[in-house]
């Protein structure tokens, strides 16, 4: 098979597909979160402003004039105490729901997260569950200060006892929530702020129309050339680029990951054995990323059909730069394209 | 210091009776024995390492003699045995976490009503107050509701997660009685160089919490100010701090050498008259107990450390899988791929 080349980079028309129920990733959220406290009494969302002010991004806009002040409320402004606070709690029996405002302020809560939140369903030998769902507003995009635009996937993805997700769109983030929200287990619920007010098209009744499973991940664009691997803000990313890729006749499958842990290796090793070729993409710095656990199992699984190295398309080992280098940092259309051009035209030495 | 108003009416607040005053001295024995005779076990060979408490059994058994096991729950560190021994907790299960056999212990917490054995001093302070205000959620009627007692030294307090406890646990008026044990050390870190002002007890002022300081070495004492404490915070008045003032006349642990940073005189001077001699001393003063009842007391205590040291050394290795199967509530396959290779690697050896 000769290797597609790549001429055009113009965006593509956005175009949005048809709906019956139309709505943001914020609205989306939103309601996930309603239903999730009218099913579980026992379910409680609480964090820094999430109670009267509905939450810096309104995800929990409503919900204590809704469910009451008991089940929705606001605490001083200390992320280890709101983290901890939520193993006492789910001690108690309840299924807490907290609320770190921002990614990078989940780092004063480390200790809370990983010492106790990760470890206490073994500590205790499984009779106290964390059932926690901590939403973290996640990832750049915005233009926002210092420490309000973090990828902290890896970091989670390599405790063990914590698992990791992240919604792509309005539909995911409504059907993944109500999941994540509903697990015994401790779930960071990475939402990405980028994309919280575009919509999309929500179908409440199924998550998967093919059956897949809720933890697996998910082909959002089938494609034969080559397979681009993405999570978050970036899944949308990914899908323009393999528009454009269209136009120059390389047909690019999308892989939304879902779960960064546990990940489904048996959907990548599906997709790349079926492409041949795959690139990861991710907003986090390169080193010690999670591109580096992709292409290791991809390797693994696919190490006799692949036609070239896993290639990697993501941020930098550089601190998170201000909101007009933003641009540079997170890849964009271009530095994905040249990714997928490097793994086309790769020649076995 | 005594900051707490005078016990809420209907409160369980009371004279000791002698038949209690002789209990106390029953338990303090037991984990005076139990305590030293573990000290000898390390150095036996028969458990690799141990937290001694020798001096702290009055705050101790005192504290701990006032919870509820029907409805209070209590988080302990890794120095709180004569808590668990007062509390009828499951001695070979508890001794088991010093034995290595399993971080946190083997007893089941929900049962005894004891959080797993915390290493991370200041990490289950936060705990207790996520606890204690699910007791406020579930009591929002007005009933009465469970204690949560937790436990943390001077040096404890010098971590952010007191801090935000205290403040979280009075901002929401939880139901929390914090219990320092100032035991004049953090390792070899002499209070003075450790807590700014000289006192615990005087911060509590500063989140608008009663607080009492209170001679640690009476059981007495702490028996009463306990019950003080915890008739306040069950009847929804909000937390109590009491800050016992004690001394660890012994090593930190068993691999700590107070030699390096205390002279023996120093020693001597610190640690003041025996709590268990104290209370001899005033049994039989009071003509409450005579000899015989004290032999028999330090036989019972003798006949129940063999019969733990015979638990802990009929223990066996935890099976290997208990490694994998306790992460999680849901495993994944990673985890389950990961036992069965290692699984089939140890078979194969």
């Amino acid at each position: 098979m000769s290797n597609p080349t790549i001429e055009s980079r113009t965006s593509p028309a956005a175009t949005a597909p048809a709906a019956t129920t139309v709505m943001s990733m914020q609205q989306a959220l939103n309601r996930a979160l309603d239903e999730v406290l009218a099913d579980n009494p026992k379910a409680v969302i609480f964090g820094e402003d999430c109670g009267r002010l509905g939450g810096v991004f309104r995800i929990t806009d409503g919900l204590q004039a809704k469910h009451g002040e008991q089940r929705v409320f606001d605490t001083p402004l200390a992320e280890s105490g709101i983290l901890g606070m939520s193993v006492g709690l789910a001690m108690a029996g309840f299924h807490p729901i907290p609320e770190v405002q921002f990614d990078g302020f989940a780092y004063p809560a480390i200790n809370q997260i990983v010492c106790q939140i990760a470890r206490m369903n073994y500590r205790s030998r499984g009779t106290l569950p964390m059932p926690i769902t901590l939403r973290v507003p996640s990832f750049g995009g915005i233009r926002a200060p210092e420490h309000h635009g973090e990828s902290l996937e890896a970091l989670f993805a390599h405790v063990p006892g914590l698992k990791v997700v992240s919604p792509s769109t309005p539909h995911e983030a409504y059907h993944l929530l109500k999941y994540a929200a509903t697990r015994p287990d401790p779930v960071i619920f990475m939402e990405p702020k980028s994309r919280y007010w575009q919509k999309g098209e929500v179908d409440p009744a199924t998550h998967d129309a093919d059956g897949g499973s809720p933890t697996g991940a998910k082909v959002m664009r089938e494609g034969r050339h080559l397979t681009l691997v993405a999570w978050g803000a970036m899944v949308a990313r990914c899908l323009q680029v393999a528009e454009l890729a269209a136009e120059d006749g390389i047909d690019i499958e999308v892989l939304d990951l879902r779960w960064l842990k546990p990940i489904d290796a048996a959907a990548l090793a599906a997709s790349v054995r079926k492409t041949r070729r795959a690139v990861v993409v991710h907003e986090a710095p390169l080193t010690s990323g999670l591109g580096a656990e992709v292409a290791q199992l991809i390797t693994q699984s696919c190490f006799d059909t692949l036609r070239a190295p896993v290639e990697r398309v993501t941020g930098f080992d550089v601190p998170y730069p201000s909101g007009d280098l933003e641009d540079e940092y997170i890849p964009n259309i271009d530095r994905i394209l040249f990714g997928i051009q490097r793994v086309l035209e790769y020649k076995r030495g | 210091m005594d900051t707490l108003p005078l016990a809420v009416s209907g409160g369980d607040a009371g004279p000791l009776t002698p038949a209690e005053l002789r209990e106390l001295y029953t338990l303090m024995v037991a984990v005076r024995h139990l305590d030293t005779s573990a000290i000898a076990w390390q150095r036996q060979g028969i458990i690799p390492g141990y937290a001694p408490e020798l001096g702290q059994e009055a705050a101790q058994v005192g504290s701990g003699y006032a919870v509820d096991t029907t409805r209070d729950f209590v988080f302990p560190t890794y120095r709180e045995m004569g808590v668990a021994r007062t509390m009828g907790v499951d001695m070979v299960g508890y001794m088991s976490t010093h034995k290595a056999t399993w971080h946190g212990g083997l007893y089941n917490p929900l049962e005894s009503r004891l959080a797993p054995i915390q290493a991370v001093v200041a990490g289950s302070v936060l705990h207790a107050v996520g606890w204690a205000h699910g007791q406020t959620l579930e009591n929002s009627d007005g009933g009465t509701t469970g204690v949560a007692l937790t436990y943390f030294g001077d040096g404890a307090s010098s971590q952010g997660d007191v801090h935000e406890a205290l403040n979280f646990a009075a901002v929401m008026k939880a139901p929390v009685v914090f219990f320092v044990q100032n035991n004049g050390w953090a390792i070899s870190v002499p209070t003075e160089r450790q807590v700014a002002g000289g006192s615990v007890a005087a911060r509590a002022a500063g989140y608008g919490m009663p607080a009492l300081q209170i001679d640690g070495d009476d059981v007495v004492a702490v028996v009463e100010a306990t019950r003080r404490a915890f008739a306040h915070a069950r009847a929804g008045n909000g937390p109590v701090l009491i800050e016992a003032m004690t001394y660890r006349r012994g090593p930190h642990s068993t691999s700590d050498d107070p030699g390096r940073y205390r002279s023996l005189d120093e020693e001597r001077d610190g640690a003041g008259e025996d709590p268990l001699e104290r209370l001899r001393k005033r049994l039989l003063a009071d003509g409450i107990a005579d000899e015989a009842f004290f032999a028999e007391a330090l036989a019972a205590a003798k006949a129940e450390e063999e019969h733990i040291r015979n638990g802990i050394q009929a223990l066996g290795s935890r099976p290997g899988t208990e490694m994998f199967d306790l992460v999680f509530q849901e495993t994944t396959p990673a985890l389950q791929a990961q036992a069965a290779n290692w699984r089939e690697e140890s078979e194969h050896v």
